[in-house]
């Protein structure tokens, strides 16, 4: 077990001033300030009442009780002295004190390393469907280069830009707002053990607590810490995502937002970053650019040479899908052509070129 | 004195005789029937009196007693008027007793006299085959029915005097010809697949699953011919062999679905409403009626707008699906319906039906819920999803287009290589095939068993749809003509896959 006895007790104080918290924000104290206090200015600035039974409790943390539980939970803790804590989230003054790893912490040495590039890509749980596919192409395309996708998991945009990564096999590192050990929201259980079982999930709570209100935005600048670009993909006006690209902001990072429609409400929050001189971004490319530098990295060349091994039938089938004939009715007139089309988007989707889709439309990948 | 004649109650699929006894003595007149009969047996009394006297028989003026024997069944419905008149006028003395005693009797009796059309008479002469009775009057309506039998004389009569005298003796009169029925409860003949434009891919699948028996889910936006499409299934698929059409008829005359006529010659096809209650589905009711799912014993259930029906109505589904029969315990009676349907189902992809297309307006999360009331235990029965979407200009003018005629001949050939393969096993499709089977009978080659790890492996199915794909791989290797499945066949059943109920596999890689 690697984290400090002062660093674990900062956490279970945390853990037990949630609450508190809770209460403070609706009386419209900032997060952040209180996430920098010391922890004996916490209990006071939060403890109200409570106050000396919640000193006591601090005096006598039981470092040994807290570890062992963290290991019945399967986790394992890092705090902020560790060498392999992510460097990059440490230069925010409200770092957390420990991280709590579900999956291997070597995994997570190599997903938020000092050179490893990362990215967040966030936004609306509520998302439509294209903005759904733009952030896994987002995620397919940085993974492909190596970038490790931050997100949330939370429903829509964050699960569609882990689930995008996850499709060429990673890096992904997933934040979540209450312990490193709970999947949520619980219907994505699914993508949590996948997460956990390839890559990682981190949290800075104790294990088994269920999220506050006051954990998701405090989840946020942890993604937002460990992003050297934070993207945003839909946003409406009132968005935690918008929580998250501020502070990036503050932490000097760049933002990023992808333009959606001037119509739709779903999109005025990321609108609005753009007009406010947020990067625009299109694409993968858009973001690898970004990331690491222009013409760094390349989404299109590493699959056009795959693409240019298959064999010639096949390569015209991609060409076709690539070209908007994305279904069978689209590529076929005859029973025989639809017999050889059906095999042959078959066959390219085994291969990892194509993804079956909503209605049975074929996404071109990577 | 006594009079003892032998009729039929019908008693799920299948008729129990039912003894009635008249017995006719001086006193008070009176008219009493026993025998736990139902408020059509009580009224029975009237259409009996005024039938007697309408025909020119005369009508004892005596104490009547009428005993339905065994007495602890429930008996249903107005056959027994008929049998009730033949007793009265046997223990009265205006009828011989020698030919009642071989014969059986079954039918409903108007004011006038007239013999009516009753549900059920298949199910009624096999009783009476049974009981080695000689022979059955019933209406004439009924009398090809009743004449599918072999082995028994079957008179079709019109009138209580005609059915005098032939019980007098008399000489039956011949079969009448073919009845027009009411509305039909098969397929529609005319319908043919080369009226569909367009779709060779789920015209593909239709072939596909007609050929092993497989569940289809035809998906895709409102008004591309989803319904359509399903609707020429039976046009393909083989006819009802002697023994099928027989259950058929049996079903569907109890279900009081045929007016007169002999035999169903096509496949059933049902397509019942999406607001039918679980019981209307697969069959119940105080005296346990079957439901649409036998209705299309040996045919096709049409599901239209799956997502719509009730989630107790598709749950209800399940054993029918599984087993391929259903039991209904009302009491302490326990019936069993055989309901060994295949299934076609149409949905759209998400509520607005657009999904994929810029133009659909549904969020991830009302994709989602529309799925989730796709999913569940029948999802995981459906071995072939095809998506349907608007077919290219080309394919809508191309002149060739397959005939149900064409395509039903190449599903009869895969279908008897199925049933060679199958031979001893009891089975006759791909789909019956259970996973120890398919190990037994599926067998890949290299580059097949290849494919088909990479897809599992790949997360693109589940262990179960894995299953459902060797079926299916299966079924269009034996379209193909070939003894063991290639990995383009597997291909295409994996172009062709369905969705998972339980943990989607397309749903959890949508995560």
């Amino acid at each position: 077990m690697n984290a400090c006895e002062d660093c674990l007790r900062r956490t279970a104080l945390i853990g037990r001033l949630a609450p508190h918290v809770e209460r403070a924000r609706r009386r419209h104290r900032h997060l952040r300030e209180l996430l920098t206090l010391t922890d004996d200015e916490l209990i006071v600035a939060l403890g109200g009442e409570r106050r000396s039974e919640l000193k006591r409790a601090h005096e006598t943390f039981d470092v040994r009780a807290a570890r062992a539980e963290i290991e019945r939970a399967g986790l394992q803790a890092i705090c902020r002295h560790d060498e392999r804590y992510p460097p990059r989230l440490l230069q925010a003054a409200d770092a957390p004190a420990v991280l709590h790893v579900a999956g291997e912490l070597q995994r997570l040495a190599a997903l938020a390393f000092e050179e490893a590039a990362a990215v967040a890509v966030v936004g609306a749980r509520r998302a439509g469907l294209d903005g759904l596919e733009v952030a896994r192409g987002l995620g397919r395309g940085l993974a492909a280069a190596g970038v490790t996708v931050v997100s949330g998991m939370a429903l829509g945009i964050d699960s569609a830009a882990h689930a995008g990564a996850l499709e060429v096999g990673g890096p992904t590192l997933t934040v979540l707002a209450g312990g490193a050990d709970v999947p949520y929201p619980a219907s994505k259980r699914g993508l949590y053990r996948t997460l956990v079982r390839t890559q990682a999930a981190i949290s800075e709570m104790p294990p088994a607590m269920a999220p506050w209100r006051w954990c998701f935005p405090a989840r946020n600048r942890t993604i937002a810490g460990l992003a050297s670009l934070t993207i945003v993909v839909e946003a409406a006006e009132r968005s935690g995502s918008l929580i998250t690209a501020e502070l990036a902001q503050e932490l000097g990072r760049a933002v990023g937002a992808v333009p959606g429609p001037v119509t739709a409400p779903r999109c005025a929050g990321s609108n609005a970053l753009l007009r406010d001189g947020a990067l625009v971004i299109r694409d993968a490319q858009d973001a690898l650019d970004e990331a690491l530098g222009i013409g760094v990295a390349s989404v299109t060349a590493t699959a056009g040479r795959r693409a240019a091994a298959l064999e010639p039938p096949l390569r015209t089938l991609l060409r076709e899908v690539s070209d908007g004939r994305d279904t069978v009715a689209a590529l076929a007139a005859t029973p025989a052509q639809a017999q050889a089309a059906l095999a042959g988007l078959a066959e390219l989707e085994l291969l990892g070129f194509l993804r079956r889709g909503p209605g049975g439309r074929y996404l071109r990948l990577g | 004195m006594l009079a003892r004649v032998t009729t039929f109650a019908i008693d799920g699929l299948a008729s129990s005789r039912i003894a009635v006894e008249v017995d006719v003595r001086r006193g008070l007149p009176a008219f009493t029937i026993v025998g736990r009969g139902d408020a059509a047996v009580r009224e029975s009394r009237e259409r009996v009196h005024a039938a007697l006297l309408n025909s020119g028989f005369e009508f004892p003026q005596r104490r009547i007693t009428v005993n339905l024997a065994p007495a602890h069944l429930r008996k249903v419905g107005p056959g027994f008027d008929l049998a009730t008149a033949c007793g009265v006028l046997a223990a009265s003395g205006q009828l011989p007793l020698e030919r009642l005693e071989r014969w059986a009797v079954f039918g409903e009796l108007s004011l006038g006299g007239e013999l009516r059309h009753c549900r059920g008479a298949l199910a009624v002469a096999e009783g009476t085959r049974r009981c080695g009775l000689e022979g059955l009057l019933v209406a004439h309506e009924c009398a090809r029915e009743a004449a599918l039998v072999d082995g028994l004389s079957v008179a079709g009569v019109g009138t209580l005097r005609a059915v005098v005298a032939v019980l007098r003796g008399g000489e039956p009169p011949p079969l009448p010809r073919e009845l027009p029925g009411p509305a039909p409860a098969t397929a529609d003949p005319d319908l043919d697949l080369a009226d569909v434009r367009g779709h060779p891919d789920a015209i593909r699948a239709l072939t596909i699953a007609a050929a092993g028996g497989h569940n289809l889910l035809l998906s895709g936006p409102p008004g591309i011919g989803k319904t359509m499409l399903a609707r020429r299934l039976p046009s393909v698929l083989p006819a009802l062999s002697r023994a099928e059409a027989i259950t058929v008829t049996r079903i569907h005359s109890i279900a009081g679905l045929r007016g007169g006529g002999g035999l169903v010659e096509s496949r059933p096809l049902r397509a019942p409403h999406h607001t039918i209650s679980a019981p209307g589905l697969v069959g119940g009711g105080a005296l346990p009626a079957p439901g649409e799912a036998s209705l299309a014993h040996h045919g096709v259930l049409l599901l239209d707008e799956l997502s719509e029906f009730s989630r107790s109505a598709l749950e209800a589904l399940r054993q029918p699906l599984e087993d391929g029969h259903v039991a209904i315990v009302r009491g302490q009676r326990r019936v069993v319906f055989p309901t060994s349907f295949q299934l076609v189902a149409t949905t759209n992809p998400c509520p607005c039906g657009l999904a994929g297309s810029a133009r659909c307006r549904c969020s991830e999360g009302d994709v989602a819920r529309h799925a989730r009331k796709l999913s569940g235990p029948l999802l995981d029965r459906i071995d072939l999803l095809a998506y349907m979407q608007r077919p290219r200009a080309d394919a809508l003018d191309s002149a060739a287009r397959t005939s149900s005629g064409q395509i039903a001949d190449a599903v009869a050939e895969a279908r008897e290589r199925q049933a060679t393969r199958l031979a001893g096993t009891g089975l006759l499709t791909n789909a019956q095939l259970s996973p120890r089977l398919v190990r037994e009978h599926v067998s890949l080659n290299a580059t097949a068993a290849a494919a088909l790890r990479q897809a599992y492996v790949t997360g693109t199915l589940s262990a179960r749809g894995h299953e459902r794909s060797l079926r299916v791989a299966r079924t269009i290797a034996d379209l193909d003509g070939s003894a063991r499945v290639h990995a383009e066949h597997v291909r295409e059943a994996l172009g062709l896959r369905g969705q998972d109920g339980a943990a989607g596999a397309d749903a959890e890689r949508a995560a």
